[in-house]
């Protein structure tokens, strides 16, 4: 089954002063002067053992990734969404950079003070959050992980919450029982290359019964440049146990597009809960629509046990291009996936993302919020699939996609896909369109707020659902985030 | 307070409002009537600065600046109040959030400190008895799934909040019923002060039975035909517009 919507074309002239507030130069646009380490570009065996060497990993690990390279060798890079850009130079690429360090750092003082400057611009002071906000940091710039905190705490409880290079060394049994489950090497294209390069990224084990007593967080930062950027994260929680993973990210300014291309696998066994926020701002690219950021994500859960749980929440107002749909295959009985979504495109910006909720179990459950913004030129699409496999007696699912137009060049699609297998299953789906009106900031700005602080307003309310569901600190990041982005967007 | 001479406004270059005079002093209170489509409302936009109108000529004049100059937030911020003829519902805005950011940004303005949760509160519930509102309407988005007559008595709430020096109410009275109309009526006496000033645009007399205007003006054709004391809205109560456009 498939629906799109459009909205339509506008008549009146009313909306074309809607396009000025969001006219203000990136913030976080500046490059971090480190002196970088550089493999040559492009990528074959060679590359792929070179970084694998690198990183002192075990052969099993090497194979791994030469068996994903010859499988990517083989595949077509995907292009049925609605996005448009130009072919990515794969050849031409860096596909490993680390900041240049004799030896790994062991404490925060050891780190390279220009590398702690720009956490500090980024508003990532790391021991203020260290000592204010009780949060974990696991901190990557491009690919190396530079500084991890708060371990000795987690490690008490058995938790494990370090750079997944680590993990390759140190609990190689649960990268070999879990890497690639949930997204297999061969899953698309961008995973595929991910699994042949991936760099660096987060690890994270929850034992058994274990409450994670913290916001786990890692900020990623992209620096170098030509530097493709292949993040990895794998996160399980065991039996019963709880996690909240936040992860946020920003970019300096690049003229040239670079592209990203991460996984995240997340496991669920029986009972136990992840819940992942995502606040997603890297370079957007120029009012013109030069440069930025491509953002090709896989992100999957796999609620692999009976009442086990995976939210997703994200943030994305980010990237030139954005292509990401993290999902739930809800493999476990009564178990539950959630997918609550902002995405705000402005000027130039595309966004095609969404997510899939794969219903194996029974009596399944998945909700899905998804929160469409466009401004400017940009274009912004909702992809969802629900899918209800024969046996997943009684599933729910519902749905609701929002999108929310401010001023009349940019587009709004909706697409949900649904595949159901099992009569017993019950879904519903909502979809709605509206727009920021000139009458709407006209009643705000006469009650003495400016057109910046209207729009900013009405967004927020707009996605207010979506926000609740972030941790507090972010949430507010996060609504501060929504207003920088839409700047010029209105007159 | 405010002084308009001879206004002229254009839409899409249909002339509206065609050499407008109107003065007032702090303390007073003008009643402005007049038919359907006369531009009562062409005017109180105009004054509060929302886009879409053509100055083609004359001034306005408010506490001594050039009131079409300023941006309409500043000149909200400088006190002017506009009561929407239709409030505008804004999905998902809290009614009470909105009105604590309007109202600090008015403080900021003035050099003033900005009211807390707790003391915002305070003076919220304090207005709310005067408008006799429930209290749940706080609690929803601004204006949405509200009533007419709620969303005016939202209005005169927000009024009563923010405290102008000058207010213009829009047909307030329209679409309310006997005792919403008192209501409204007596927010707008309470407030009422030798410091600030009401622009009431009404087309009915009955609302001028609850507030006492200084001053009776009406509007016809972008232009103000006759003014007067309250006695002349009882005369156009009796004998309707008619007889005044023809002499006019
Ligand atoms: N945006 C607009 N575009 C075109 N004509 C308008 C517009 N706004 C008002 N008018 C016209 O201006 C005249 C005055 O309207 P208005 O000020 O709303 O009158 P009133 O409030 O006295 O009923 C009417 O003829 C109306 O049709
Ligand atoms: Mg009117």
């Amino acid at each position: 089954m498939k629906a799109e919507k459009e909205n339509p074309k506008q008549l009146t002239e009313e909306q074309e002063n809607l396009q000025k507030i969001a006219d203000k130069e990136y913030k976080y646009g500046f490059v971090t002067d480190i002196e970088m380490e550089e493999f040559p570009q492009g990528l074959n065996d060679d590359i792929i053992r070179m970084i694998s060497a690198k990183k002192d990993e075990p052969d099993f690990m090497t194979e791994w990734r030469l068996k994903a390279l010859h499988h990517w060798r083989k595949q077509k890079e995907p292009r049925w969404t609605k996005l448009k850009y130009p072919d990515v130079p794969f050849d031409d690429l860096y596909y490993y950079a680390a900041p240049k360090k004799k030896d790994a750092p062991k404490s925060l003082d050891e780190v390279d003070p220009e590398l702690l400057a720009t956490f500090e611009k980024l508003g990532v002071p790391l021991e203020e959050r260290e000592l204010l906000a009780g949060v974990a940091v696991d901190a990557v710039i491009d690919s190396v992980s530079v500084a991890t905190t708060f371990k000795d705490k987690l490690s008490e409880l058995g938790i494990i919450f370090c750079p997944i290079s680590e993990a390759i060394h140190d609990h190689p049994d649960l990268i070999k029982k879990y890497l690639g489950t949930v997204v297999p090497y061969t899953d698309n294209f961008y995973a595929t290359l991910n699994s042949a390069v991936f760099s660096d990224g987060s690890f994270v084990y929850i034992p058994p019964g274990v409450r994670c007593p913290m916001e786990l967080s890692s900020y990623f930062r992209i620096n170098a440049s030509k530097t493709g950027q292949f993040e990895r994260t794998l996160i399980i929680a065991d039996k019963g146990s709880y996690v909240s993973y936040l992860e946020g990210c920003t970019a300096p300014m690049r003229d040239e597009n670079q592209l990203h291309a991460a996984v995240v696998e997340l496991v669920a066994l029986e009972g136990a809960e992840i819940k992942y926020s995502t606040v997603q701002n890297w370079y957007a690219g120029s009012k013109e629509g030069l440069g930025g950021i491509y953002n090709f994500v896989t992100k999957r859960g796999l609620c692999a046990g009976k009442d086990s749980k995976i939210s997703w929440t994200q943030v994305e107002t980010g990237s030139a291009i954005t292509w990401k749909y993290p999902s739930c295959i809800l493999k476990g009985e009564n178990s539950v996936g959630e997918f609550y979504s902002v995405a705000l495109t402005n000027n130039y910006q595309q966004a095609d993302t969404g997510t899939k909720m794969i219903h194996l179990g029974k009596n399944s459950r998945s909700l899905i919020v998804s929160k469409g913004i466009s401004a400017g030129k940009s274009s912004n699409a909702y992809r969802g699939l629900v899918k209800v496999s024969k046996n997943a007696e009684n599933s729910r699912n519902f749905s609701q996609c929002d999108s929310l137009l401010i001023g009349d060049q940019c587009g709004a699609h909706t697409y949900p896909y649904m595949e159901i297998e099992n009569p017993s299953a019950h879904i519903e789906h909502e979809a709605t369109t509206s727009k920021v009106s000139e009458d709407q900031i006209f009643y705000l700005n006469q009650r003495g707020i400016s057109s910046e602080d209207a729009v900013g307003m009405i967004v927020s309310g707009y996605a207010k659902e979506v926000f609740q569901q972030l941790p507090m600190e972010f949430a507010v990041e996060a609504q501060a985030l929504m207003s920088v982005s839409l700047e010029g967007s209105v007159g | 307070m405010l002084s308009i001479k001879d206004l002229q406004v254009s839409v899409e270059g249909k002339t509206i409002l065609n050499g407008l005079n109107l003065e007032v002093k702090a303390g007073e209170i003008h009643a402005i009537m007049g038919p359907n489509g006369s531009g009562k409302s062409t005017l109180a936009h105009v004054l509060s600065g929302k886009d879409g109108y053509d100055v083609d000529g004359g001034s306005a004049t408010y506490k001594g600046m050039d009131l079409l100059d300023l941006a309409p937030e500043v000149r909200a911020r400088e006190g002017m109040f506009l009561a929407f003829q239709y409030p505008i519902e804004i999905p998902g805005v809290n009614n009470t959030s909105f009105l604590k950011k309007a109202l600090n940004e008015i403080r900021k303005h003035r050099g003033e400190d900005e009211l807390d949760a707790i003391d915002f509160l305070a003076l919220i519930k304090k207005q709310m008895e005067l408008v006799e509102m429930k209290e749940d309407l706080l609690k929803r988005p601004v204006n949405q799934g509200f009533s007419g007559g709620e969303k005016k008595r939202n209005e005169i709430l927000q009024m009563a909040v923010l405290n102008p020096e000058l207010a213009i109410l829009d047909e307030t009275d329209s679409g309310l019923d006997i005792d919403a109309l008192r209501i409204v009526a007596g927010g707008v006496n309470k407030l009422r002060s030798k410091d600030n000033a009401f622009v009431v645009i009404t087309h009915y007399q009955r609302l001028l039975d609850y507030i006492i205007p200084d001053h009776v003006h009406v509007l016809s054709e972008g232009k103000i035909i006759k003014s007067g004391g309250k006695e002349l809205a009882f005369e156009l109560e009796e004998r309707g517009y008619d007889w005044l456009l023809e002499h006019a």
